[in-house]
């Protein structure tokens, strides 16, 4: 299946990337390589088969609502590119009228 | 014999003894690290103080525990407190987590040192280690060849000598790959056997923690010391682990060997084929029977892969935004279109994630976007579930199936990077074990004519890692492919 830029484009923002015109292009055509090997799939008739998200028959795990130790906040804004006191800091968000 | 070359279970005889302690022992890994790091770049983080200090720690309270004293590498895909931890990309870049993984709490409670981080490809998305934001890492065998991928640090340090045993995680084949291509031994666990908390995800669903080692008995040692029910991962189960290593026995009379027709088939190099050939007749030699099988979705476990891993890969590294950790652009916002905020995460997604990373979200991103999801996403399921039912119709009829780890041995620097498609494939042999949640071990079975490792791969059914380690240690007993070391560890020319 074809890719075009503006495909990657969309894909792109979705995914929160931007890429510069030129990757741009080496990128739709190696998706496409990519995608056009995936495509052998379609071969496979799967319409009886049921899908596995998971290998174990894993069911909730729940665990007892009790308090119990965590880290610290401190700990937890140690490694916040912008902070101020026990908030993250974003580029402005609401913009003036 | 040089201490950097002692295997654990050789160091743990020697401390016994009086014969040496970890400081000693940690002091020649330096020496090693210095000589030969500058060469095959197999660490990205080494804190010798903080490692001298934890030996002499240990020496006050020399007791019995059973990594007491062993070095122990850590691939930088694992969180350890106060340890720079960044998946070798530089999204993470300064990222120090407040935290210890789960196999790194346990591995300090068994007395282990921890030995610095290892490279790897970013975020493990490679076959190669040519991925990592720091650089590739060498093939210890041949330094213009790949160590593979993406464990290849944690593969190259131990082939080289550098340090006795190290974590890994794979993914697709992220350990048993370069295990096969640096002629270690490498195990893939069970899902579910080893907890996944404070590894850094990159498919959920298919990930697992595994250790490396120069042979069984050592890789049985690690294995069971981080094969642990952990509350804090959902999907650890609570399954009692086998003392691996107490209980290894080399008698596999009677056992019966699947040899898959499709894993013997077009695309296997002859060198490769060849020294499996030399295996399965030394198995049988030992007493083993084998069963010709097949298993035939094994053509489309590739593709499968590569829509069922980028997508959980594209949803757990959304959480890489630059706003609670690590790397955040510095750019001014360059458009009026999507607002500050907005443009502060494309910035800093487009400058920290190499290409592979972006090649893969773009990938998974587009699987599970709205119109694609059933074609893509649902219907690579549903033949996860065909690649799952080969292994459990081929296992009614065999003990454990014995493979090729890769279709050839380490290919050069730089040959495969342009075509992602074809590093993809040169997993072909590994992936289905990940899709199928089923343990798999690499371990060297041969060399080719340029004396590159070749590796057997042994798959069994869910928690049956202890046949695998009988299998691969009979055949360790009767061969020796496992002691030979590069020549760049012994000081010659590689």
């Amino acid at each position: 299946m074809p890719i075009s830029t503006e495909d990657i484009r969309y894909v792109a923002f979705l995914a929160r990337i931007t890429f510069a015109p030129e990757e741009l292009k080496r990128f739709a055509t190696q998706l496409e390589t990519i995608l056009e090997y995936i495509e052998q799939l379609e071969e496979l008739d799967v319409s009886d088969v049921r899908p596995t998200t998971h290998v174990l028959p894993v069911k909730n795990v729940l665990r007892k609502d009790e308090k119990r130790e965590s880290l610290s906040s401190e700990a937890v804004m140690k490694n916040a590119p912008s902070k101020q006191n026990a908030f993250f800091k974003v580029p402005r968000i609401i913009q003036d009228k | 014999m040089k201490l950097s070359e002692l295997t654990a279970h050789q160091l743990k005889e020697s401390y016994k003894k009086g014969g040496t302690s970890p400081t000693e022992v940690c002091k020649a890994l330096f020496t090693a690290v210095d000589r030969l790091d500058p060469i095959i770049h197999a660490f990205v983080y080494l804190d010798r103080e903080k490692i001298l200090a934890r030996a002499k720690e240990l020496e006050q309270r020399p007791y019995e525990r059973p990594l007491w004293g062993i070095p122990v590498a850590i691939k930088d895909i694992l969180c350890v407190e106060g340890e720079p931890t960044t998946c070798a990309s530089k999204i993470l870049e300064g990222f120090c987590p407040p935290y210890n993984a789960t196999v790194i709490e346990y591995l300090k409670a068994a007395g282990a040192i921890l030995f610095g981080k290892t490279n790897m490809d970013e975020f493990a998305f490679g076959s190669s280690t040519e991925t990592s934001c720091y650089g590739p890492t060498k093939n210890p065998w041949h330094v213009d060849r790949i160590p593979g991928g993406s464990s290849g640090g944690s593969c190259a340090c131990v082939s080289a000598g550098q340090v006795p045993l190290s974590l890994g995680s794979d993914t697709g084949g992220s350990i048993r790959q370069p295990a096969s291509m640096c002629g270690v031994v490498g195990l893939k666990p069970t899902y579910g056997r080893v907890s996944r908390y404070g590894l850094i995800a990159f498919a959920s669903s298919l990930d697992q923690v595994g250790p490396i080692a120069r042979d069984i008995p050592d890789c049985a040692l690690l294995a069971e010391i981080i094969s642990r029910h952990d509350p804090r991962d959902a999907t650890s189960v609570a399954i009692e682990t086998p003392p691996y290593s107490a209980l290894l026995q080399k008698d596999i009379t009677g056992l019966t060997l699947g040899v898959p027709r499709e894993y013997f088939a077009e695309g296997i190099h002859a060198d490769v084929g060849g020294a499996l050939q030399d295996a399965l007749k030394t198995l049988k030699g030992l007493g083993a029977k084998t069963v010709s099988i097949s298993l035939p979705h094994t053509k489309y476990a590739v593709a499968d892969y590569y829509i069922v891993a980028p997508a959980e890969a594209s949803s757990n590294l959304a959480r890489f935004d630059g706003v609670q950790y690590g790397y955040r652009s510095q750019t001014a916002p360059y458009s009026a279109e999507h607002g500050p905020l907005i443009d502060m995460y494309l910035n800093t997604r487009r400058e920290g994630f190499g290409a592979e990373a972006k090649r893969r979200i773009m990938l998974g991103t587009h699987a599970l976007s709205s119109g694609y999801y059933e074609a893509y996403y649902l219907r690579a399921l549903k033949v996860r579930s065909l690649i799952r039912g080969d292994f459990d119709e081929a296992f009614k009829k065999c003990d454990c199936i014995i493979t090729p780890t890769s279709p050839t041995t380490a290919f050069g620097i730089g040959e495969r990077l342009a075509d992602p498609l074809s590093m993809y494939l040169s997993d072909i042999l590994t992936i289905s074990a990940n899709l199928s949640g089923i343990p798999g071990i690499s371990l060297p079975c041969g060399f080719d004519p340029q004396g590159l490792p070749i590796g057997l791969q042994i798959l069994a059914r869910p928690f049956d890692e202890q046949l695998i380690f009988n299998v691969g240690y009979a055949f360790q007993c009767a061969t020796d492919f496992h002691t030979k070391r590069p020549g760049l560890a012994a000081g010659k020319d590689a």
